[in-house]
């Protein structure tokens, strides 16, 4: 049974906005062209492809639904639980889960138990339940098995990647080429990204059913499957924000800029006050009132996904409440100055309306701005939900979450020998999200100002 | 006499490999000690790069590639750079363009002219009594007090002295001034060309004098030198240059230049679709029926202070005009920065609301307007302003920009007749018709003003306020406006209101014409007559300040 949690509509919406911006841009001959040179560019084509990827797994994760208990009545019983496609594609990931932690690739576990043994109890490192149990002698064959999965991997992904590849030239073929004047995609390194993105699909379904990639924390689960479920809070929390954000700041900075007088005046009270109020005592009351509505209202919320869930949207929400006052301030300063430009005089003397103007000449000059703002903002953003889940105020704790990962890794590298697995995952993934989130935005913006050479 | 500075097969260039371009190619000259050198070209010709390859102050990207520059016969490219800044604060000044921004804002003008005082350890009295006496010899008034003010209390004209002062203050024995008048009024101008050659009779400097105007030039050099495309195409002693300049460049810039003799003729300019037939110029009929008509017209701009923005006073921008204009005649309104030209324009066309007074247009009061009249008189009003580079949306095609004022007046409804129109107005200012799918950046200045003309004639207007529509182009690029602007007139029967500093292109351009002075009318009529005749001393000084040829 199907289920669409609230935060899921908000991505679907976001998703059928960007396809029908997608489709408006195809019928435009200079946004096809420009969005051309986005992809033309080497960093733009490696870091959009891998962008699509991250976003793919959030979508996946987005899918949710109750699974159908396996019960031999006629009815159909679907399960209290949440779960999502993603979660189905993993599998094992999910599912097999350790007593406690364990390091990245081990067969044993990270501290010692008392076992019994025929020579009776000894206390010694215990061999995991799942993690390298298919090996019979593990100090020896673990290096040459996982080298082996290793290139199984490496050449199951290198031959999806021939199939898609053969599929794609038939396709080309059939359509023929776009339009001469647009710059050359480059395929090569389009290709060779594609490469390497399917052959670490591949290389992760080899080795994740047999050994924990990422270790497991501290009630057994694996450290992988908890960063990749991260992704989608992650994106989540920088897109939804952002969508709850760029509206107050862009229609207020523009309006308080171009009108001046009074309207200046208020939205200029508004910010200053929201400014001065500490962003964390607003979130913290927030959430604390949610917890209160949460409570009182248990009846309607009864799995603990669909709480989750809600927490999530409205840490969204009170983010982008309280964050869109940087960039209103951006870009009023930014209106101020255009409005005295000379093609918004011009365009005052053909008799334009203050709103169209607006939109036509201020909006499209200060884009750049909301661009680079947007792309910071959304590598801040998923780092402030780390700060904030640190202070108990951020996602909720039973959601997958980089900042969660994090928080919790603030003890664990306090033990001796350290967890660092749990800080190291979410690192890398949070960092090649923001990276290539801000390599896209630096190529979307050269692309986008006319004044950048080509 | 030996030369002081000598040049020699000067050849920069800007980036490597295939984008690498050519920005100074084999350029060559001396200057003799006490001598004035001019350098002339239009922009983009590398003068100003041969200037700053002398002070080796050349930006990142550009590189001299071959050549020597000698002072007093030491090669300056084989200094080391430690020793290279002694040069340029003691034996080489500099003193550049746009006075404003040459000033540092937080310093005092002392400390600006002590900077290079201080290097050579003088003790502070010492830089005190130095300074002020570089500022009275600068002719600063009131040298004493001025030391502790700060650039922005002072005009334009005060600051270029205060850079003069400070370049002066290593006692240089060559002065390099890049466009150092350009940036100002014309009387400004002529009294800081007067000071440049006092100071240089007195101090017995050399000078660089680079700049694109050529009664400057001539007014101030020994010798001269064309550039063009970073080649000087011709050299020679100011005298036989201007008597009779030889290369065809040269002549083509002399005849580029709009002159009272050269009413009713095209001005040459250089690209070949210009040399059409010659229009000629028959004044506007003084019986011609009045378009505009404008009685005692005043723009105060409130003066705001405190929390609550009380007005504590006006600045009188524009303080009671009345003049008329004609059907199908170019009234120019000149005068200097600051004197209320450009808020008259803006207020007729209703970008700035007037005070008090009344503009009647075809005798309908502007103020009685209603919104939906007032949009119909926008399509009979247009504008075309000064900076070609900030008039035209930088994320619209040249399409949309032209197409925009048709769309929102009403004046062609359907989207294909538009198009039909724009490529009409494209040929007509001289552009193609694959222009329309390009964004202005890819224009140059002279092309962006065309586009800013079609814009404003998309509508079909009758008047058309023409801001200093030609002050940021090069010469030969405003003969091809004012050519273009004058066919325009005669083929649609426009009226022009010309907003000018520039009173050369008044007496090419204008049937009639006034002369404002601190948001006053102080003298108008026929244009031939304000030139030849002047009543008003204002006026006068105007004229004679203008540097001729």
């Amino acid at each position: 049974m199907w289920v669409v949690l609230l935060t899921d509509f908000f991505l679907f919406l976001l998703l059928a906005g960007v396809a029908a911006y997608a489709w408006l841009a195809w019928r435009s001959l200079h946004l096809r062209r420009a969005w051309r040179t986005v992809v033309a560019r080497r960093t733009g084509a490696v870091s959009a492809v891998v962008l699509a990827s991250f976003v793919a797994i959030a979508v996946l994760d987005s899918l949710h639904f109750h699974p159908r208990l396996e019960q031999p009545t006629a009815q159909a019983a679907y399960s209290n639980e949440i779960l999502s496609v993603f979660d189905v594609l993993v599998g094992p990931l999910r599912t097999q889960t350790e007593r406690t932690y364990s390091a990245p690739f081990a067969y044993r576990a990270h501290s010692k138990e008392a076992q019994e043994t025929p020579d009776g109890m000894v206390r010694d490192y215990p061999r995991l339940q799942y993690g390298g149990a298919h090996l019979e002698d593990p100090a020896q064959e673990r290096g040459w098995d996982i080298a082996v999965r290793v290139a199984r991997g490496a050449g199951l992904g290198a031959l999806a990647w021939g199939a898609l590849w053969l599929g794609f030239r038939l396709l080309r073929r059939r359509r023929g080429d776009v339009a001469p004047e647009a710059p050359p995609l480059p395929w090569t390194i389009i290709g060779a990204t594609v490469l390497a993105i399917l052959m670490l699909i591949g290389i992760a379904t080899q080795l994740a059913g047999a050994y924990h990639v990422f270790g497991t924390d501290k009630v057994g689960e694996d450290v992988f499957y908890q960063t990749l479920k991260s992704i989608r809070t992650g994106m989540l929390i920088g897109t939804l924000t952002t969508l709850i954000m760029l509206p107050f700041a862009m229609a207020l900075g523009i309006m308080a800029g171009y009108y001046r007088g009074w309207a200046d005046d208020v939205i200029q009270y508004i910010y200053i006050t929201l400014n001065s109020i500490p962003g964390v005592l607003l979130i913290a009351a927030a959430i604390l009132s949610l917890h209160v509505y949460l409570n009182t209202h248990a009846a309607e919320y009864t799995s603990l996904a669909e709480r989750a869930d809600l927490r999530l949207l409205f840490l969204c929400m009170i983010l982008g409440l309280t964050s869109w006052t940087g960039l209103c301030r951006l870009l009023r300063g930014e209106a101020l100055k255009l409005r005295e430009c000379e093609y918004v005089q011009a365009a005052v003397a053909f008799g334009v309306s203050g709103p169209r103007i607006q939109w036509r000449h201020i909006l499209p000059n200060v884009m750049h701005i909301v661009l680079i703002t947007v792309t910071l903002d959304f590598s801040g953003l998923v780092l402030a939900e780390a700060v904030l889940s640190y202070v108990d105020i951020g996602v909720d704790p039973t959601m997958n979450s980089w900042g969660n990962m994090i928080n919790s890794a603030r003890l664990e590298m306090s033990r001796e020998p350290p967890v660092w697995w749990s800080l190291a995952a979410s690192f890398v993934f949070m960092f090649a999200l923001v990276l290539f989130a801000n390599l896209l935005a630096d190529a979307v913006r050269d692309a986008f100002d006319p004044r950048v050479g080509r | 006499m030996t030369a002081l500075l000598e040049v020699e097969n000067l050849q920069v260039a800007f980036g490597t490999g295939p984008e690498r371009e050519l920005a100074v190619a084999d350029v060559s000259f001396a200057i003799p000690q006490q001598g004035t050198f001019a350098l002339l070209g239009e922009s983009g010709s590398g003068k100003s790069v041969t200037a700053l390859s002398v002070m080796r102050l050349l930006p990142e990207a550009a590189r001299i590639e071959a050549g020597h520059v000698r002072l007093r016969g030491q090669d300056l490219l084989d200094l080391p750079e430690a020793h290279m800044r002694t040069v340029r604060g003691s034996a080489i000044g500099m003193i550049f363009q746009e006075p404003m921004t040459s000033l540092n804002p937080v310093m005092t003008v002392g400390q600006q002219i002590g900077e290079s005082l201080r290097r050579r350890g003088l003790p502070k009295a010492e830089i005190r009594t130095r300074a002020r006496e570089l500022l009275d010899a600068v002719r600063v008034p009131d040298a004493r007090r001025r030391l502790n003010e700060y650039p922005h209390h002072l005009s334009g004209g005060m600051q270029q002295r205060v850079m003069i002062a400070a370049a002066l203050a290593g006692e240089p024995e060559l002065l390099i001034a890049d466009e150092p008048t350009t940036a100002l009024d014309v009387t400004i101008q002529a009294q800081v060309l007067e000071l440049l050659r006092e100071l240089q009779r007195e101090l017995g400097m050399a000078m660089l004098f680079i700049t694109h105007d050529l009664a400057v030039a001539r007014h101030m050099a020994d010798a001269v030198a064309i550039m063009q495309h970073g080649r000087i195409v011709e050299a020679g002693s100011a005298e036989a240059f201007f008597a009779n300049p030889s290369h065809a460049y040269s002549r083509n810039l002399f005849a580029a230049l709009p002159d009272i003799s050269k009413r009713g003729q095209r001005l040459h300019g250089i690209e070949a679709h210009d040399a059409g037939p010659e229009a000629d110029h028959a004044p506007a009929a003084s019986e011609a029926p009045v378009l505009l008509e404008v009685e005692d017209l005043r723009v105060h701009f409130p003066i705001r202070r405190g929390v609550f923005r009380r007005v504590v006073g006006h600045v009188p921008a524009v303080d009671g005009l009345t003049f008329a204009l004609r059907e199908g005649e170019t009234f120019a309104l000149v005068g200097e920065s600051g004197c209320g030209k450009t808020t008259t324009g803006k207020s007729l066309i209703r970008l700035l609301p007037a005070t008090q007074g009344r503009i009647r247009y075809r005798g309908k009061n502007l103020a009685h307007c209603s919104a939906h009249e007032m949009a119909a008189l926008r399509a009979e009003m247009q504008i075309i302003f000064q900076d070609p580079f900030a008039s035209l949306n930088p994320r619209m095609t040249v399409g949309d920009i032209i197409a925009e004022g048709m769309q929102e007046l009403k004046v062609l409804e359907q989207a294909a007749q538009r198009q039909a129109r724009v490529l009409e107005l494209l040929e007509q200012v001289g552009l193609k018709p694959a222009h329309r799918n390009r964004y202005p950046h890819e224009f140059s200045g002279g092309q962006r003003q065309r586009i800013a003309i079609a814009r404003a004639l998309a509508v079909n207007p009758k008047l058309i306020v023409c801001d200093e529509p030609t002050s940021a182009l090069d010469v030969t690029i405003q003969a091809q406006i004012l050519n273009l602007l004058r066919e325009i007139q005669k083929r649609h029967g426009l009226t022009y209101l010309f907003i000018t500093h520039n009173i050369a292109v008044v007496s090419w351009m204008a049937h009639r014409m006034a002369v404002m002075r601190h948001g006053r009318i102080v003298e108008q009529g026929e244009a031939t007559e304000v030139l030849r005749n002047a009543r008003h001393a204002y006026t006068r000084e105007l004229l004679a300040a203008a540097p001729r040829l």
